[in-house]
């Protein structure tokens, strides 16, 4: 095994979850353990290096978590003994032998990210506690993917560690009735760190973490974990198969490149085809979810040579479905367009108008966008243009708003 | 989502904070100061800065040269940037509470100055779905 920098760092974030998980079984204390993993993994980052990999690594990222665990008990219980106010209800951790690696239990780390999801947290805080706890991260690097203080995300994380003790959340395996609730909430924050890795402004890239590919490995993890579990298969096949795009998605300046615009020769074949096996096998469990279906969307997207050849009507099949299943104001938007593909622009139009009640899409410049796209397909120039520009009014996307306002200056020029 | 919160002041001279009785200066800063830590602690805040008066205030354009051109103070303008905020919360709502707080700041007096504060979304990168 190499002991490079780089191979040591993939070793630890991935074993992070795995080490966390068990000294929080072990102790029952979510903070503190957290605490003490951080320092076994700092410590293991500047001895492995120099000294070389143990023979059981995550045996002795254990050992040395526990260790500092019983340290800071000790040191505690030293404390509060110079307070002069006895040994009373001191925590009893104890350190066993455990230089030789515990088990692999897999619910741990599943545990683990049931914690870090759990409902009773903010999203923000969620999304943070996951990225530093099972993803591994330092407050630093999930600061700087954020863009925001590295002390304001200690903060995010610190209250979040706060609410799961004071909310009392239980450290172990939920019953299966809450396990599939649970799953869910766990699906929602991975979904959002992989949108997240789209949406942060462009800049200076080198330097921070790529919160899409840390989605994907996350959600790679919990897949492993519940195999069996079609959404989650559903959610790691939508991601693989829009991440599949991405280099395509973006110009050389950062301007955005419409789907039927790009060069579909740069899309990732292996990342489609590995979604496209994926969501295959979740359909054919029956009772499809939402992440199924929107990745069976990708996957029709995905699988066309040419924007030309898209099979519209199954896409508008697919979320004619998806508009049943859920109410998201959204999916009705996509849905107008791919009507517009199938029956002509003025059905899309049509569709549309009904959503302009729609009080969740009120001020969206989504809705104009479309409209505007419609529109200039009708062949209607000046209500198009207009439509582009309240689009670009409204978006608070940079490369969307430039993208809208060359639309409409196109348009404006006779193009 | 981001906000960014600018707090106006009236133009034309300096701050009128400078002709506050001591004491309410001293409430008005310890507003500030516990307001943003606040914020920090909230795990919300990701910048905020007190800008210096707008009598050392100078309009900048470059010349025929492409060298700066500075141009003085504008006794015209009614109003002033005197800090700004940037805020990452979970909506506008949250953003519009935090401003409001920031408005109840203590004026003369300690009563609360009510002043209008300006709350502008800070663009973000692509969105996650772009057909």
């Amino acid at each position: 095994m190499s002991t490079s920098a780089p191979a040591i760092e993939h070793l630890l974030r991935d074993l992070a979850p795995q080490v966390l998980g068990a000294v929080i079984r072990r102790t029952r204390d979510f903070a503190a353990s957290e605490d003490v993993v951080q320092e076994a993994l700092i410590a293991a980052a500047e001895q492995w290096p120099r000294d070389g990999f143990p023979d059981n690594p995550r045996g002795w990222l254990i050992h040395v978590a526990m260790r500092r665990m019983t340290d800071h008990v000790r040191s505690e219980m030293a404390r509060r003994r110079r307070e002069a106010d006895a040994a009373a209800d001191v925590p009893v951790v104890l350190a066993p032998s455990l230089f030789e690696a515990p088990p692999l239990d897999p619910d741990d780390t599943l545990v683990l990210l049931f914690t870090c999801c759990h409902p009773s947290l903010s999203e923000a805080s969620a999304i943070a506690l996951t990225l530093r706890a099972v993803g591994g991260l330092t407050t630093a690097e999930i600061a700087r993917a954020f863009l925001v203080p590295e002390a304001t995300m200690a903060q995010r994380i610190s209250r979040a560690k706060e609410t799961i003790r004071k909310s009392r959340i239980p450290l172990e395996r939920p019953d299966a009735p809450e396990r599939d609730a649970r799953l869910t909430s766990v699906q929602h924050v991975l979904y959002l760190i992989f949108n997240e890795g789209y949406t942060a402004t462009a800049g200076d890239d080198l330097t921070r973490v790529d919160l899409s590919n840390e989605a994907i490995r996350l959600t790679r993890l919990l897949h492993q974990l519940v195999p069996e579990h079609p959404e989650t298969t559903g959610l790691l096949a939508l991601m693989l198969l829009t991440d599949a795009r991405r280099s395509a998605r973006t110009g050389p300046n950062g301007e955005l490149i419409p789907l039927d615009q790009q060069d579909r020769s740069r899309w990732d074949q292996a990342l489609i085809e590995e979604g496209i096996a994926l969501v295959t096998a979740a359909l054919s469990r029956g009772a499809a979810g939402v992440y199924q279906l929107q990745a069976a969307i990708a996957a029709v997207h995905d699988r066309a040579p040419s924007a030309d050849d898209t099979d519209w009507p199954q896409i508008l099949a697919l979320y004619g479905v998806l508009t049943r299943m859920s109410d998201n104001p959204m999916v009705a938007l996509n849905e107008a367009i791919a009507l517009a593909m199938v029956r002509g622009p003025a059905a899309g139009l049509e569709a549309l108008a009904a959503l302009d009640a729609e009080p969740r899409l009120a001020g969206s410049h989504r809705l104009d966008a479309v409209r505007a796209h419609l529109l200039e397909r009708t062949g209607d120039r000046q209500a198009a243009i207009a439509a582009y520009r309240r689009a670009a009014d409204r978006t608070t996307s940079v490369p969307e708003q430039n993208y809208l306002l060359m639309k409409a200056a196109r348009l404006t020029e006779g193009r | 989502m981001k906000f960014m919160l600018m707090m106006n002041a009236p133009g034309g001279g300096p701050y009128q904070i400078a002709k506050w009785p001591a004491k309410d200066i001293k409430a008005h800063i310890g507003f500030m100061i516990n307001f943003s830590k606040k914020l920090s602690a909230a795990g919300e805040l990701v910048a905020g800065e007190g800008l210096a008066g707008p009598d050392q205030a100078k309009l900048v354009r470059a010349g025929k040269d492409g060298k700066p051109v500075t141009d003085g103070v504008f006794p015209e303008s009614k109003e002033f940037l005197a800090g700004y905020w940037i805020v990452d919360v979970p909506s506008a709502a949250r953003a519009y509470q935090i401003a409001a707080e920031a408005s109840a700041a203590p004026g003369p007096g300690g009563a609360p100055m009510n002043m209008a504060i300006e709350v502008r979304e800070v663009m973000s990168g692509p969105p996650p779905e772009f057909l």
